[in-house]
């Protein structure tokens, strides 16, 4: 490797590293922005207008703020763990294009890194969980290791059914395959999965079990402030922008679906900005879940993910295996699993409230107690089930 | 480094013991909550209350009744007004006061939307502690509403001191009857709105229902009223097993669970809202106007005696047991706080449940910390 080329690489580097800072600071500005139109509140709205310079004055606070070391804490994976959560969360960038010649290096098994690289991402929380020497950040750990783990399994399986419509691994042709014929419109259960998956992945709401408020308090994060806070904080945003990428480019024809029209620069502008679209769409339900939702138990979270989501992902490659061995029309694949799409949907929907009544309270007219038998403060024991 | 199960001297592990609390966002003040966990499953949970202790019952023996109002006022400070009425209602009795009419009704609106305010806290907070992080701004929408109805009324948002012996402070402001009928109709929305938002969501109902449960028989042996035992399947409800005041003049509901759940819980206090409203509603038609305090001495000297009386809190049966020596201060106030009594089935709730669970059904007992500790 000659001196310009590492130079080149350096640069290239720093440009991601800009790029991803950049929009993460944008992405923390639009989830309290989003959230706060769902909640009938303001959100940021002193420094600049309407808040647009709020992510710079957190991150300079951030960096000003004292890191502070748990006296209990292992020291040298406590300081590790942030860079551990951060680095394959970068890594990952190498390799996803946001146009057809905007990348930093395409691979021809990209997809392959991609799901290697973010394996790795579990490392970081599980070391803060452990180093933080914090019964709360240790619990978090825990949750985030069987957490992660569990929904590596149907994410990739959902990524390997793409894979098998398009016969490659290779992003930019994944995107090519789809100029005219999306992935979701053939595989809609396979976007389900991918986006459950994706969600548990990145520990947002519903699945933001490991570092929950009310429960274990931040989890791993608990015991950490100022600038190493402030690296989880990038690794969790670059993250969810990485699933939100990804769906678009696996499952919503990336920069293309439908082509962009013109040649030359022109058409590059288009095409990346009908990425970003598509992308900061899928954000955009991403913020919308969490300002929706309640947050699942542990063990409901894995009885889903093991019970319905593995078992769906394996039927997905199946369905998806045999329409394309025999050559079956593709309407086929998407008449299938938008049954299944649909029998999921009426699973969930019936589940939780399995062997219970859904309306328990009943209300009793006041004159009912009022009556001579019951009168003068007695308890009945009429309505007592048994 | 002494966070993993740790063999003990038979080199088997032990569980791993938790202390949530009293610092803790879920424990609603400075509640301290300890657990054996065994993985995500509480093997054992004790309770530690105590953290707010202020001595209240003590400070009241030092006051005059006027003055005894404003401590109450600090009992359960999510509902103030339903703690004064209890104190002033006990005060009247002891000295056989008959209160007006009109101060009457103002008493029961007041307390009826303090209810709502109340149990509109609860709500969001319940919906924190399951994860959603929405609710809480809709719970907070309606409760403040109320609450700038009460600084219309009674001049504080928060520490009125407006119902007094014998009545109440002044009349209600010349607007109050248009900004009461805007405000209830508000509510009905936001109560619709809320109840949409939460109650039939799956994971909502995956999180509370079959949590916690607590039979009939068991939530009254352990002494548990208002939402709690309503929720357990118990029809009670003082204010017409036992009424107070003038709730013997309304009709409304009172709604009663079936399994005793954590989505019983929930839902009953969602309808005792709208219950509130329809009282309220048939209390502005019955006003008249007329004096709103009887006619008392500035300082009050209930005979020499004793007096338990017992009201319906947002939280459940509020009692005052007072002793009066005939002179300007109790000669001893003792109040028999719902929050405390709830608290204790909350062990016997826990058994069986996972951490997350403990949140969630500590949330629906709906504690009031400044009404546990007194």
């Amino acid at each position: 490797m000659s001196t310009t080329d590492v130079i080149n690489y350096g640069l290239a580097a720093a440009g991601l590293m800009v790029f991803l800072s950049v929009t993460v600071m944008f992405l923390t500005w639009l989830e309290r922005k989003t959230l706060a139109r769902i909640q009938m509140r303001m959100g940021p709205m002193r420094v600049g207008f309407h808040g647009t310079f709020q992510p710079i004055a957190d991150s300079m606070k951030l960096m000003l703020k004292e890191d502070i070391l748990p006296s209990w804490a292992d020291r040298r994976i406590y300081w590790v763990a942030p860079v551990a959560a951060f680095v394959p969360a970068f890594l990952l960038w190498v390799t996803i294009p946001v146009s057809q010649d905007v990348v930093l290096r395409n691979m021809d098994l990209g997809l392959f890194y991609i799901v290697a690289i973010s394996v790795l991402s579990v490392m970081g929380l599980v070391m803060a969980g452990w180093g933080s020497a914090n019964k709360y950040a240790f619990l978090g750990g825990l949750r985030a290791a069987g957490q992660l783990i569990s929904y590596e399994i149907p994410l990739i399986m959902a990524v390997l059914g793409v894979a098998m419509l398009t016969q490659s691994l290779d992003l930019t042709e994944l995107v090519d395959d789809q100029a005219t014929f999306a992935n979701v419109l053939a595989q809609p259960l396979g976007l389900f999965i991918f986006f459950m998956a994706g969600l548990a992945e990145l520990g947002r709401t519903p699945f933001d079990i490991h570092h929950a408020e009310s429960e274990v308090v931040g989890g791993p994060f608990i015991e950490y402030s100022g600038a190493h806070w402030a690296v989880f904080f990038l690794a969790e945003y670059i993250n969810t922008f990485t699933i939100a990428a990804l769906t678009v480019l696996l499952f919503f024809g990336g920069w293309r679906w439908p082509d962009m029209p013109f040649e030359g620069d022109v058409h590059t502008a288009l095409t990346l900005a009908w990425f970003f679209i598509k992308t900061y769409a899928v954000v955009l339900v991403i913020f919308w879940v969490r300002g929706t939702y309640p947050r699942l138990r542990i063990d409901q979270l894995m009885a889903f993910g093991w019970k319905m989501l593995v078992p769906l992902s394996f039927v997905n490659i199946v369905l998806t295996g045999v329409v394309l061995f025999y050559e079956w029309p593709m309407w086929t694949l998407t008449a299938f699993s938008l049954i299944l799409l649909g029998g999921t949907f009426y699973l969930i929907t019936t589940l939780p409230g399995r062997g219970l009544d859904r309306m328990t309270v009943s209300v009793y007219p006041a004159r009912d107690l009022r009556t001579p038998a019951t009168a003068g403060g007695a308890v009945t024991d009429a309505d007592v089930p048994s | 480094m002494q966070i993993t199960q740790q063999p003990n001297q038979q080199g088997d592990t032990v569980d791993m013991m938790v202390n949530m609390g009293p610092q803790h966002p879920s424990t609603h003040g400075v509640f301290r909550l300890v657990i054996w966990i065994d993985g995500e499953r509480i093997v054992r949970a004790e309770p530690h209350i105590g953290y707010l202790h202020r001595g209240s019952e003590k400070l009241c023996e030092g006051e005059q009744y006027s003055q005894v109002i404003t401590l109450f006022d600090r009992l359960d400070y999510v509902a103030n007004l339903n703690c004064e009425l209890a104190f002033c209602l006990a005060v009247e009795k002891l000295m056989g006061l008959e209160v007006p009419d009109r101060a009457s009704y103002i008493r029961v609106i007041l307390c009826e939307l303090n209810r709502i305010a109340s149990h509109m806290l609860f709500y969001g907070v319940y919906g924190m502690e399951a994860g959603a992080i929405t609710p809480i701004l809709y719970g907070f929408r309606e409760r403040e509403r109320i609450q700038s109805l009460f600084e219309g009324v009674t001049g504080a948002r928060m520490m009125h001191n407006y119902i007094r012996v014998g009545g109440v402070k002044e009349d209600l402001p010349e607007d109050f009857p248009k900004r009461l009928s805007t405000l209830t109709a508000q509510l009905r929305a936001g109560i619709d709105e809320c109840d949409k938002l939460l109650t039939n969501n799956e994971m909502f109902l995956a999180r509370t229902k079959g949590i916690g449960t607590i039979t009939g028989p068991d939530a009254i042996d352990y002494g548990l009223t208002g939402p709690p035992l309503r929720a357990a399947g118990v029809l009670e409800d003082v204010r017409v097993s036992d009424p107070y005041s003038i709730y013997d003049r309304f009709d409304f509901g009172i709604p009663v669970g079936t399994y005793g759940d954590c989505w019983d819980r929930y839902y009953v206090r969602m309808e005792e809202m709208r219950q509130s409203l329809v009282i309220i509603e048939q209390a502005m038609e019955q006003m008249e106007p007329g004096p709103v305090s009887a006619k008392v001495r500035r300082i009050a000297r209930p005979p020499k005696g004793e007096v338990y009386l017992r009201t319906e809190s947002p939280r459940g049966d509020f009692g005052v047991y007072l002793v009066s020596d005939g002179s300007d201060k109790p000669y001893r106030v003792k109040v028999r706080a719902p929050s405390f009594a709830n608290l204790q089935a909350l062990q016997h709730m826990l058994r069986e449940a996972y951490v997350a669970d403990a949140v969630v059904i500590l949330g629906s007992i709906d504690i009031v910390l400044g009404e546990v500790d007194r």
